[in-house]
């Protein structure tokens, strides 16, 4: 018999860390390459909670073979899959921002930018 | 008890724990290269973790993508702006975000707890649609890797959207920074952005 | 200052070549282990990406030029959606793929290996594209930051 009680919660308690930590790197630090950073780390988490959701304790990878009956969830591997993908993409245009607003303000700072924007007002 | 299970528990647990450590490593260093280093470090302990989780597609995926070319595009970015992030945020905002974020972390835990257990088979996520992928996949498409069929087949629109998110993203990149840039003597005319 | 980087090029020039093979086999054998058009399209670009970095982004764009890149970019999507359109002229849904054959399983193997390629080629062809615009800028950074530096000093 398999006992569910061992590592039980642990799995979406620590999702939960790591997805705080990423959105406090979001909110309270100001250079945007750490922001992007911190993005990267909330993201990561996300597809944790979703592939720790997939597991079927005792299964196997989903892929079909004779012999063996139990297999892990295929569809949040599907979903996750084309997630990390489109991050990565994603994440380039972001940096691509970045890389602009150092051509035009000089900075990547947010607090400096946001200074930059109220003298020229 | 199974052996196997036992192993891949505690292997689960001690990744997870690693991955815990590299977050908040990340969040306390300034120096942005350690940071992109640290972050590109943090993929690669994922895709470790999707492999124990049975996802070995993703876990591939992760570790070419999440690990190899965005940190690639990271450091190029770091090439074009500065290595070391500034000055610390002000104490009053660390506070305010630290309290911000221990409160959401309470609220995200306390609706943690009626979730179904790590590696229930009797969850409900795994007997909406997915016994038919696993049982008919065979017999209607004869791929035997489940996550193929379905990403392609059975959900092929699906994936149809995600590579026009990549094309559109491509597409983004290039009009940003793709073309030559503008001399500095134009950018002096074109009525004083910078100062 | 590249002549220094003798054992990175070696290695390089020697690696290479398995990236690529790898690259195709994993785009070749995603419906039997794992794989498919999304990693095959990294792999095969991060064989590119080494090639620019350790050579030089002339050399890159030598071998590949910008207008290939661009083609694979939009021919994969391009082959994705026209394989839903042929599925549609046929007589089926969209990417309703058994009709692509004469046997309902051909059909679908070819539907699944046909979209697999255009994927492959859309993200390969968008990350050689998104790293060559970042070297590109930094390239251009490093002459003109010569230049704008005299400038700023007169």
């Amino acid at each position: 018999m398999i006992d569910y009680s061992f590592p039980g919660l642990f799995n979406y308690w620590v999702v939960f860390l790591l997805m705080m930590i990423g959105f406090y790197i979001v909110i309270v630090h100001e250079n945007l390459i750490k922001k992007i950073v911190g993005l990267n780390v909330f993201q990561v988490s996300v597809f944790i909670l979703y592939i720790s959701m997939a597991k079927i304790k005792g299964g196997t990878a989903p892929i079909l073979a004779d012999g063996i009956e139990v297999y892990s969830n295929p569809l949040p591997h599907v979903l996750i899959l084309t997630a990390i993908v489109v991050g990565v993409a994603t994440t380039a245009l972001g940096l691509a921002l970045v890389v602009r607003i150092q051509e035009s303000f000089g900075t990547i700072e947010d607090n400096e930018i946001r200074d930059i924007e109220e003298r020229q007002e | 008890m199974n052996i196997e299970i036992v192993t891949s528990d505690l292997l689960n647990i001690a990744t997870l724990i690693f991955l815990a450590v590299i977050g908040i490593a990340i969040a306390r260093i300034r120096n942005l290269f350690a940071v992109v280093m640290l972050s590109g470090i943090y993929s690669l302990m994922g895709a470790s973790l999707y492999v124990i989780l049975d996802a070995v597609d993703v876990a591939f995926t992760e570790a070419a993508v999440g690990a190899g070319a965005s940190t690639v595009l990271m450091i190029g970015t770091l090439a074009l702006t500065s290595s070391r992030e500034k000055a610390a945020t002000s104490p009053a905002n660390a506070i305010k975000g630290l309290i911000i974020c221990t409160l959401l972390g309470a609220a995200l835990i306390y609706g943690s707890l009626d979730m179904p257990l790590y590696g229930d088979p009797s969850a409900p996520i795994h007997h909406h649609i997915v016994p038919r992928y696993l049982n008919d996949s065979m017999a209607e498409i004869a791929v035997p890797n489940v996550v193929t069929s379905v990403l392609a087949g059975y959900r092929g629109f699906d994936t149809m959207g995600e590579t026009f998110v990549i094309f559109t993203a491509a597409i983004g990149v290039i009009t940003l920074i793709g073309r030559k840039r503008r001399r500095r003597k134009t950018s002096k005319d074109d009525g004083g952005h910078d100062s | 200052m590249m002549q220094h980087k003798m054992i990175l090029r070696v290695v390089s020039k020697l690696l290479i070549p398995f990236i690529l093979l790898f690259g195709l086999y994993v785009q070749w054998h995603g419906d039997f282990g794992p794989g498919g058009g999304f990693q095959a399209g990294v792999i095969f670009a991060s064989a590119f990406v080494l090639y620019g970095l350790i050579y030089g982004l002339g050399s890159l764009r030598t071998v590949l030029p910008s207008w290939v890149t661009r083609l694979f970019l939009s021919l994969g999507v391009l082959i994705y959606s026209g394989v839903g359109v042929v599925c549609m002229l046929m007589g089926a849904k969209f990417l309703d793929y058994y009709v692509l054959s004469s046997t309902e399983h051909g059909g679908q193997h070819l539907g699944i290996m046909l979209v697999e390629i255009g994927v492959g080629m859309t993200v390969f062809a968008g990350i050689v594209t998104i790293f060559c615009a970042f070297a590109g800028r930094a390239a251009a950074d490093m002459y003109q930051g010569d230049g704008d530096q005299e400038e700023s000093n007169s």
